[in-house]
């Protein structure tokens, strides 16, 4: 049996948040039929293949037929909940494991909010199925008054809105140990998304349960099978931290949460526990299996490092980017988002000379603090063959390094926290890879 | 100091009743001043630190409570609060053998770890391994490294607290306390931290010292130019 589960899992993606994970070479039938489920058109998946190039070519679909003028035909009547446009069949591409994950296509996205169905996931134990009518959250430990809120409770106290990243600590670890010529922005940074999140302050919820001087941790605990923990400084509760339902306008997904989620702006993916059913106030951290065992970031030096809570800025190209092939040269603009988890991006800079020379891109929206920003620089293609890069200077005067800088200072097998310098290398025939060694 | 939006004319504080019954609340920090400012004078607060009952339109004032919610009984809290801290001060009474926990692995955990606790990565990660090449705590220059409890984790109490709230997988938190130190022990002992005849409880437990426990170091990243 234990031949048979490794010879499945050898044929199914990489798990990014898990040590060891490797880069999975094929998707699994079982990814594509599950990736087909979302998708629209009806158009039926035929000749599985079994090895796919990438996980950005999913077996051909038929095109969705539309009248040959549209001007002439009456068109479809309203609907209660609306549907994606056939041309458009954005995908996660999940492991089907319950403890793996499933990337964001952010290349195929624009502006600065992902759809709520296209959030990445990660998950420990699964996505719990959840009754909010039934879910409370508990608070207690340090506190003068310990608490049960239900979900009504919640809602009942002021409500603040706020755009955020969240992004997975281990976000592009296998482009970062083993940079390779076919992997998508995807499979790179997938694991990056930014929301309108809507919830209470949580400094709200401590200063209506009292909490005591001497508390100067807290334990956010999920409701998933794991009841996956971590110990967060009570500073950030103060600083912005939220007790968050709302997702884009609507209740979360269930694989973000739903119906409550922690949210600490900035800080690595895990620790905005998701189901969150219980804070705990005490003295010091708990030290549970995710803040030793993982999450924490060998050094070469000997050590690794605890509690990195906080994301660096970043940067990526996502247009152009591979797959893509250029139809010519002449004028288009190169395309990305990026983000800072310690305040807002200030500049991105791009290269088309693979770093010999850098210049600034246009911020497409106001930058906001530890949100994405997107970022144009208008290029004129001459034909030949060129590195696309770009890197992010955030408020703190923090410059994205090179991937080369990384491995220097934090070592090749270093687990989590990635953020090197990415390039596209255009071939002068059009076709466009993935540059990873900066 | 600094409020959250907030409408025009509504930061009139000290004088608005609180929600009957739920009397002064605890504010850490100082309570915010009444101050009637222009909405869009205000800039956008940065931190939420000051944003109690008193900096809310319509609130029920500085230092007040809404008084929601019902007060979690001693069994609410009993129920839910099964973590176990570095100093094992919440451990529980009872206790295992190394020997029982053996049994217990093969029942309840080998068909995932697999037989020697290697694991079948990357979704079930190796436990047991003390091999020569992974000493020295090496991993930054060699991600093939396998991060195993005898060579990576800090704390043993790290093992129980995650035992008894996530395993098996197949039955999250059904083993009891004395199977929990039963197979701590087993997965200590198998990667050398504790003694083959080892039994653990509560003491025995709160002694124990990880080989690499002294490798842990707070993250000295700050932002700035210094790239870490």
């Amino acid at each position: 049996m234990a031949k048979l589960n490794r010879a499945r899992r050898a044929a199914t993606s990489p798990n990014e948040g898990e040590q060891g994970a490797t880069e999975g070479a094929a998707l699994s039938r079982r990814d594509l039929l599950a990736g087909a489920a979302g998708a629209v058109g009806g158009a039926l998946l035929t000749g599985i293949p079994g090895v796919a190039g990438s996980q950005g070519a999913p077996a051909a679909k038929a095109r969705p037929v539309v009248p040959a003028d549209p001007t002439k035909v009456q068109g479809a009547p309203t609907s209660a909940v609306g549907k994606r446009t056939p041309f458009f069949d954005p995908a996660r591409n999940p492991t089907g494991e319950v403890t793996g994950n499933s990337l964001t296509p952010i290349e195929k996205l624009s502006g600065t909010i992902t759809p709520s169905d296209l959030h990445f996931e990660r998950h420990h134990a699964g996505i719990p199925s959840i009754d909010p009518e039934r879910h409370t959250l508990m608070v207690h430990g340090l506190v003068d008054r310990p608490t049960i809120l239900t979900m009504d409770d919640i809602k009942r106290f002021p409500q603040v809105t706020r755009i955020h990243f969240i992004e997975c600590s281990g976000n592009g670890r296998n482009a970062f140990r083993e940079p390779k010529p076919d992997m998508t922005p995807q499979k790179i940074a997938g694991m990056s998304c930014n929301t309108e999140w809507t919830g209470v302050p949580l400094a709200v919820v401590l200063r209506e349960v009292g909490v005591k001087d001497d508390a100067k941790w807290f334990l956010a605990e999920g409701g998933d099978a794991c009841k996956m923990t971590r110990s967060v400084p009570i500073a950030k509760a103060w600083d912005d931290a939220m007790l968050v339902w709302g997702q884009n306008g609507e209740p979360l997904r269930p694989e973000q949460g739903f119906p409550l989620r922690l949210l600490l702006p900035g800080w690595e993916g895990n620790i905005n526990i998701k189901w969150l059913h219980r804070l705990e106030f005490g003295t010091r951290p708990w030290m549970t299996r995710w803040e030793t065992s993982k999450y924490t970031d060998p050094l070469p030096d000997g050590t690794a490092r605890e509690f990195s809570f906080e994301v660096d800025a970043k940067s990526i190209i996502t247009s152009p980017a591979h797959p893509d092939v250029l139809k010519g040269k002449g004028w288009r603009p190169i395309n990305g988002i990026a983000w800072s988890g310690r305040g807002r991006v200030t500049k991105v800079e791009v290269s088309t000379d693979g770093g010999t020379s850098w210049h600034e891109a246009e911020l497409m929206n106001t930058p906001t603090s530890k949100a994405h920003v997107r970022f144009q620089y208008m290029w004129n293609w001459n034909g030949r063959e060129s590195i696309l890069l770009s890197r992010a200077t955030d408020e703190t005067g923090y410059v994205q390094p090179t991937r080369a800088k990384l491995v220097e200072v934090r070592g090749i097998g270093t687990d989590f926290h990635f953020n090197p310098i990415y390039g596209a290398k255009v071939q002068a025939d059009g076709r466009v890879f993935f540059h990873g060694e900066t | 100091m600094r409020h959250i939006v907030i409408g025009l004319g509504a930061l009139v504080v000290a004088a608005c009743g609180g929600p009957g019954g739920a009397g002064e609340g605890t504010t850490p920090a100082a309570a915010a001043p009444a101050a009637v400012t222009p909405a869009a004078a205000m800039p956008a607060a940065a931190t939420f630190a000051d944003y109690d009952a008193g900096a809310i339109a319509g609130g029920p004032g500085a230092g007040k409570r809404y008084g929601f919610g019902r007060q979690a009984a001693k069994a609410d809290i009993a129920k839910w609060d099964t973590d176990v801290g570095p100093d094992g001060a919440e451990l529980p009474s009872g206790k295992g053998s190394v020997a029982e926990g053996e049994r217990l692995y093969m029942t309840h955990c080998m068909m995932c770890h697999n037989r020697k606790g290697e694991g079948l990565p990357p979704m079930y990660p190796a436990l047991i391994g003390r091999d020569e090449k992974a000493e020295g705590f090496h991993f930054a220059s060699d991600p093939k490294l396998v991060k195993t409890i005898g060579n990576y984790w800090p704390y043993a109490t790290t093992v129980f607290d995650y035992v008894k709230r996530a395993m098996p997988l197949t039955a999250p938190g059904s083993l009891t306390d004395n199977q929990v130190y039963a197979l701590t022990a087993y997965l200590l002992s198998a990667n050398k931290v504790i003694a083959a005849d080892a039994v653990l409880d509560a003491d025995a437990l709160r002694k124990v010292k990880m080989p690499y426990a002294d490798k842990f170091v707070p993250d000295d990243r700050k932002g700035g130019p210094e790239v870490k």
